[in-house]
């Protein structure tokens, strides 16, 4: 890790601003300091790194682009985006965490939250005194969130919640979920449900391959009575928990490239050291095809999100051109994982290298927030105007 | 108590040295910079200054635009105000000179410097500046309490430590011991938002002129290989001296 070289072949770092350069160099400080040295062995034994969360509220990757007065940073989407992609060098795990406090608990609550809500929780969200998570996908229902089971009931003082929410990221630790559910006339609503309610449970999910040092987990709602001002008012219908997913996938789409430009620079050393038939491998024309279509993929994936940055910055980013990002990011991604690990051999399997944990990291990546078919299918869907999903 | 913390650009420490074609100057071309991190830790020890005494925290660097962003990340980690004095830094007595003339200005009680920089390690500045201002210089500074205007400090001598007490003002040139490397602080993002509104005031350069001037850079020799003799093979470890190291 000392030597990583952060790759761009391109000078795109000409396109950042001193400000942009400033975060990411902290934000790269921070996770050579606190996840480098820990989250392989935290991996291995399949345990969430609960300590890191002060050190990450610490250093601001808890909204960083939510206005300082709710305990944010106020910072662009670029500085967020270059935070994700530092975040997830070291883990991806790491950076799920960070995805979910910020753009899928933090970022409804200031968005569709009332004052008192935003008062009440983002500060402490912020300040990693608080854990959220966020409630969507259900057993049954993964690309089709539409048809979702859980609802609630008015019963005049509270509302009755009642269903259950699968492959919930930081579900186990979390203190505050926020939940969609559906209303009596069948309108998808956000509920901030808060730990200790009784009849809410969030029992852990075990024997992952994959995000091992992240805890994930269920939401069980059985009769939970959620007081009324735990309602959302802002924004209801589908178009609410997808907007949030909107921003954790811009988040996914710089983090992913981490996770890439940790193999890549991996692989390139290892090339460059490891020698066979009396000379460095990287030396060998497959070995350059494998490295040199990595550099490519990563250029043309750094281009791309700065792009989106831009475009997300001027309120100008659609969910159709998110989705084309997140997806391209994770393809080349795990591509560029798979093709490293071949370049290191039998080491490449070894938890002496990161390569395999990214990899395994990214087969999850490749299919939460949107899986990789159904994002082929909204830009198929945006270009065509056909609707294919069902 | 006003502090001022001068603050040197310096290439990463993991840099592969280049220089221009006729060996000149560096080669900056890709070169990442850093604060200085001898400066890095009398930086983090000032902003514990401001945070239990109420210090105010001022930075300086002597050179162009392109400092400025080392300046921004220090302002990050916690000072208060920038000073760049717009001059490129070509030696150390030019540097020294310019500091001085901005102390002068500005009555600091307490200047620190790093023991050296990291990329020339001439380590002159420190002990300059303080003969400029007629103030006392301790160097190789590993430990400093400051209580009102007296401070006891402890700085690195062949084979030991040395306590020392002095009178505010004077000028330190700090190093590993005044903090420790767990302590260096690492900005954060609202460190980093909150450094786009402090000052950093650019100011021209006080009139001097560099006393040396650079001829030509070269790298050191490679090292050469090494040779095994055996233990008991003491003649050829002889005529390997006298012969091919000619160093007999």
């Amino acid at each position: 890790m000392d030597h990583y070289q952060a790759p761009d072949y391109y000078g795109v770092d000409e396109l950042l601003t001193e400000e942009h350069k400033l975060v990411r160099g902290a934000t790269r400080d921070w996770v050579k300091k606190e996840v480098s040295p820990i989250i392989e062995d935290y991996a291995q034994r399949a345990e969430f790194p609960k300590q890191l969360i002060q050190g990450l509220a610490e250093v601001g990757a808890f909204g960083p682009y939510i206005p300082e007065e709710y305990g944010g940073a106020g910072l662009d989407q670029i500085s967020y985006g270059l935070m994700m992609q530092e975040i997830e060098r070291g883990g991806s795990g790491i950076r799920s965490t960070c995805s979910v406090q910020s753009s899928l608990v933090m970022f409804p609550i200031y968005a569709y939250g009332t004052e008192e809500q935003r008062k009440k929780f983002l500060p402490r969200l912020a300040s990693g005194d608080m854990l959220g998570c966020f409630g969507l996908t259900e057993p049954n229902h993964g690309s089709n969130p539409g048809g979702m089971e859980t609802h609630y009931v008015d019963k005049g003082d509270h509302y009755l919640l009642n269903g259950a929410k699968l492959w919930i990221s930081n579900s186990p630790y979390a203190d505050v979920a926020v939940v969609w559910a559906k209303n009596e006339e069948g309108r998808v609503h956000g509920l901030l449900v808060e730990r200790g309610m009784e009849g809410f449970s969030t029992p852990e999910t075990h024997n992952k391959w994959s995000l091992r040092a992240s805890a994930t987990g269920e939401l069980v709602f059985s009769d939970v009575k959620v007081p009324k001002e735990n309602l959302l008012p802002g924004k209801s219908g589908l178009g609410a928990p997808l907007s949030c997913l909107d921003s954790a996938r811009y988040g996914i789409a710089w983090g992913a490239l981490g996770a890439a430009m940790d193999c890549y620079d991996t692989a390139l050393r290892y090339a460059q050291e490891r020698k066979q038939f009396g000379k460095p491998i990287a030396g060998f024309q497959l070995q350059q095809k494998k490295l040199a279509e990595m550099i490519t993929e990563i250029t043309k994936g750094q281009l791309l999100v700065w792009r989106l940055g831009t475009l997300k910055n001027e309120g100008r980013a659609t969910g159709a051109q998110i989705s084309m990002a997140k997806r391209n990011s994770v393809e080349i991604a795990l591509k560029i994982a798979r093709d490293a690990r071949q370049v290191l051999g039998g080491m490449g399997i070894t938890g002496d290298y990161p390569i395999m944990r990214h990899m395994m990291n990214l087969e999850s990546v490749v299919t939460y927030e949107g899986t990789h078919d159904i994002h082929l299918l909204i830009t198929g869907m945006d270009i065509t105007g056909e609707n294919a999903f069902k | 108590m006003k502090v001022l913390v001068c603050i040197s650009h310096v290439p990463d420490t993991t840099t592969k040295i280049k220089f221009t074609e006729d060996n000149s100057a560096l080669d900056k071309e890709g070169v990442q910079f850093v604060i200085n991190p001898y400066d890095e830790f009398g930086l983090t020890r000032a902003v514990w200054l401001k945070e239990k005494e109420g210090a105010e925290v001022t930075v300086l660097t002597v050179g162009g635009a392109e400092v400025e962003p080392t300046l921004r990340k220090a302002l990050a980690i916690g000072a208060d105000n920038a000073i760049r004095v717009d001059q490129e830094a070509t030696d150390g007595f030019q540097v020294a000179k310019q500091i001085a003339a901005v102390a002068e200005a500005e009555k600091y009680d307490l200047i620190i410097t790093g023991r050296e920089s990291i990329d020339y390690n001439g380590g002159q500045v420190g002990g300059m500046v303080a003969a400029l201002l007629q103030q006392p210089f301790i160097n190789a500074c590993v430990g400093m309490e400051v209580e009102g205007d007296k401070a006891e400090l402890i700085r690195e001598i062949d084979g030991g430590k040395e306590k020392l007490s002095a009178q505010l003002p004077f000028v330190i040139g700090g190093q590993k011991g005044l903090v420790e490397e767990s302590d260096l602080k690492i900005p954060n993002m609202r460190g980093i938002m909150q450094a786009r509104k402090k000052p950093l005031d650019v100011r021209p350069p006080a009139e001097t002129a560099p006393r040396t001037k650079v001829g030509t850079f070269e790298k050191p020799a490679p090292k050469g290989d090494v040779k095994m003799v055996d233990a008991e093979n003491i003649e050829e470890l002889v005529r390997l001296l006298h012969e091919e190291a000619k160093a007999l």
